[in-house]
């Protein structure tokens, strides 16, 4: 498949930046375990927040923080596509006979981004013995299908802000609310954001469906709900649909008005 | 008698010019980012209101927390910093200087006859204060206008806002200092990206901007006030606040000038050594 | 064959002004320029023929090719290429046409030019057999043996722009689009990328488009030119034309084209 040649082409490249390919690893690994670190830090001070345990929390960093890594690996051409606008690059894939999404997606693989997954792993694995749970076959399946339901989120958000790109290249940096943001908003569980948060990270732009939600299923918090917040991760998949028209109108647009 | 003087006055503006121009050109080159300082204006809004409610809700639980500052304080910390993060960071940085070492030109601008470490440190000090220009107001006026208890209120008295205003300009220089270090590093890898992430990562982190320093646990508190992270955001945000107040103040400033001191002479020697070894090369 | 009738094409550009106050109120309100890029353009070029496409900087040269490529579509005008209207069939056009542009690179820069070609071939979906031959006659025709197994960011300019040919080529296309193919390039290798378009349009009757400020390369290679400057044609005809004009006689090739220019008030 075209897709793992392209990949292919990336993994050569970056056999050329050793040191920095490792640096990066290590720098990748260090704000990931950082970020855990304060966690800890406040829950030492604090003990719990709103009422959620240290291993609830935990449990949310590391689906996060795993969730995202994955999905900046992957889908690194659509988070990083205001390169490929700048540069001009873009055009190049629009002279090609392929489809420009397996194209962008092709364009950049950002393998350093599993510094964080191991990390993130390290995490999960630490919240889930801790976290007082029978870890029964579904819920370890739920476990899972939240890991890959946010990867796929996340993809939904890259792709909204490539499609900016096609507006903006400038005012990109309000992108983050969204990546750098959710993720920020969803290593805890969300409502201790209080209820607009809660509604608009559940049924705008839905990182409640692959963490806070499950979460309540697995730790038995889900009150006659069970089987909707064991679907959740399911159902958050669903949001990258509107975000790939999103982004197939900004092609749309980026063909008529050119840069 | 005069005549002498009003040269010495010519040959102090002569020797300021330069930099103060790098300042002034520097600075009204990124005022053109019209779309990126709205854009910053909102995302620094968005986590600012993130962070506050996430320490809302630390504060709101059980009454484990002991000798930890207030909420309120806590809460002017982060509105303080998401209005004057671009002034304080430590990532924030020069693509073009860093281009210009990594790609060999900086041959071009040691042609000219000013000190280079002088004129790149007022041109990084610019970029801080234009980022910031465009973007400290709307996110503060916004900050003082959300109700109690997110938002923030102004100093306890006249005395903390001045010092405030003092410790800030003062940690704005500790970060230019500490960032300059990155370019003589990047002089001796030349490569940018792997290191300065590392280094990022842990600056972020000992400056308070992930949390705040005062939540630390005690002995890491003790460790941070040897190095100057402490120096950059932390103190100025903690005077605003009364929390640090006085004499106290007025000692935590005189280790900001220290600071100061100490990092522009050892930057400046790094610098040479660097720019020497470059000049050798003939990179 | 390339058609294009009546093709227009504007932009909207902000406007800026210097000065901090400038810059603080351009936060608030913006103004625009609407500017044509394109101001209805109409030409044909028949198959297997070579054609400079001259005009000062932002004639509109690049967009028309943006155009021709189906990558931009434009506000009015029709147009054709290869039978196709490029907007509307982009990717299928894609495989019968090759375009370069000079300060661009379609390779990858960190792997050896070779695997670069690897990856074109199955982006295009060039048949191995096929794939060889083309790649063989085209390693052979630019004379990029020597360095084909170099990663891309160790050659030379004047290398790269070669390989960069190649790449165009390698699915065999009837139409080549060539955005300043010289620039920048040392004499040999200048005389290496003319003596190749020469041959492929003999050879195998591609038809070229070039765009280059190099007048030395239009006399190389063609003696058909199309004029353009502020989106509009100015000059569709013979090169030889131009020259035997009295006004031109005598002069040096760049003093006839900067006289054209000048008449034409660009």
């Amino acid at each position: 498949m075209i897709y793992f040649k392209y990949i292919r082409m990336q993994l050569r490249s970056l056999a050329q930046y050793r040191s920095t390919f490792w640096f990066m690893i290590m720098g990748q690994s260090l704000t990931c375990a950082l970020g855990f670190a304060s966690m800890t830090m406040m829950f030492d001070r604090f003990h719990t927040v709103a009422g959620w345990t240290y291993a609830e929390a935990a449990l949310c960093y590391a689906a996060v923080f795993m969730a995202f890594s994955i999905a900046e690996c992957v889908a690194r051409g659509f988070d990083s596509f205001s390169r490929l606008i700048v540069s001009g690059d873009f055009d190049r894939l629009l002279l090609r006979p392929r489809a420009l999404t397996l194209q962008v997606l092709g364009s950049s693989f950002e393998l350093t981004r599993l510094g964080r997954l191991i990390v993130g792993g390290t995490i999960l694995q630490f919240a889930a013995r801790n976290l007082g749970v029978a870890w029964t076959a579904d819920k370890v399946v739920v476990l899972i299908m939240m890991i890959l339901s946010g990867v796929v989120i996340f993809f939904g958000v890259f792709m909204l802000g490539a499609a900016m790109c096609f507006v903006t290249v400038e005012g990109l940096e309000i992108v983050n609310v969204f990546t750098d943001g959710g993720r920020e908003i969803a290593s805890y569980p969300l409502p201790i954001y209080g209820k607009t948060a809660l509604r608009f990270f559940t049924f705008i732009i839905p990182y409640g469906c692959f963490n806070y939600l499950p979460l309540l299923y697995l730790v038995g918090r889900a009150d006659g709900h069970a089987a909707l917040y064991a679907l959740s991760p399911l159902i958050g998949m669903l949001f990258v649909i509107p975000c790939a028209f999103v982004w197939k109108a900004g092609v749309r647009r980026y063909l008529s008005t050119g840069n | 008698m005069s005549a002498v003087k009003t040269r010495n006055m010519s040959t102090i503006t002569d020797i300021v010019r330069p930099y103060a121009s790098m300042f002034r050109i520097q600075f009204i080159g990124q005022l053109q980012y019209r779309a990126a300082a709205w854009a910053g204006i909102v995302t620094q809004f968005f986590f600012g209101f993130v962070f506050v409610m996430m320490y809302s809700a630390f504060y709101g639980g059980e009454a484990g927390a002991v000798g930890v500052p207030s909420l309120q304080t806590i809460i002017s910390y982060q509105w303080l910093k998401q209005a004057f993060l671009m002034m304080v960071v430590l990532w924030s940085q020069d693509a073009d200087l860093l281009n210009q070492i990594v790609g060999g030109h900086v041959a071009y601008s040691l042609c000219r006859p000013v000190d280079l470490y002088s004129l790149w440190a007022a041109r990084l000090l610019a970029n801080r204060a234009a980022r910031c220009a465009l973007r400290f107001a709307p996110v503060l006026i916004l900050a003082f206008v959300l109700p109690a208890p997110y938002g923030m209120i102004p100093p306890p008295n006249v005395e903390s806002g001045l010092l405030f205003i003092v410790s800030l300009l003062l940690g704005a220089l500790v970060a230019v200092g500490m960032s300059m270090f990155l370019y003589v590093l990047t002089f001796v890898t030349l490569s940018s990206v792997g290191p300065r992430l590392f280094i990022g990562a842990i600056a972020d982190f000992a400056t308070g901007m992930i949390i705040p320093i005062p939540l630390m646990p005690d002995w890491l508190q003790r460790a941070l006030a040897m190095t100057p992270f402490p120096h950059i955001a932390d103190l100025p945000f903690r005077i605003y606040s009364g929390d640090i107040a006085g004499a106290a103040a007025g000692a935590a400033i005189g280790v900001q000038v220290f600071w100061v001191i100490t990092l522009g002479i050892t930057g400046w020697l790094a610098f040479r050594v660097v720019l020497r070894r470059t000049v050798v090369q003939g990179g | 064959m390339i058609t294009l009738n009546g093709i227009h094409k504007s932009f909207k550009v902000a406007r800026r002004k210097p000065g901090a106050k400038a810059a603080l109120a351009a936060m608030f309100r913006r103004e625009y320029d609407i500017v044509n890029a394109v101001d209805g353009v109409s030409f044909d070029i028949p198959d297997g023929e070579i054609v400079g496409y001259i005009g000062p900087n932002g004639a509109g040269k690049s967009t028309s090719i943006k155009v021709m490529s189906g990558i931009l579509i434009p506000d009015e005008g029709t147009c054709a290429v290869a039978g196709l209207t490029p907007w509307a069939d982009r990717k299928k056009l894609a495989r019968r046409i090759g375009v370069v542009f000079g300060q661009r690179t379609q390779l990858w820069w960190d792997v050896p030019i070779i695997d670069s070609f690897d990856l074109l071939r199955d982006i295009y979906r060039v048949p191995q057999d096929e794939y060889k031959r083309s790649r063989d006659r085209l390693v052979g025709a630019l004379d990029i043996g020597a360095f084909v197994n170099t990663p891309l960011r160790q050659v030379s300019l004047g290398q790269r722009m070669r390989a960069e040919l190649a790449a165009s080529l390698l699915h065999s296309p009837d139409i080549l689009f060539l955005d300043e193919p010289t620039i920048g390039l040392d004499a040999v290798s200048k005389l290496a990328v003319r003596r190749f378009i020469r041959e492929i349009n003999a050879e195998r009757g591609v038809t070229v488009l070039l765009t280059t400020h190099d007048m030395h390369d239009i006399e190389a290679l063609t003696d058909h030119i199309i004029l353009i400057g502020k989106g509009r044609i100015l000059y569709n005809g013979t090169m030889s034309a131009v020259k035997s004009s009295k006004t031109a006689e005598g002069l040096p090739v760049e003093e006839i084209v900067a006289g054209l220019y000048k008449e034409h008030g660009l």
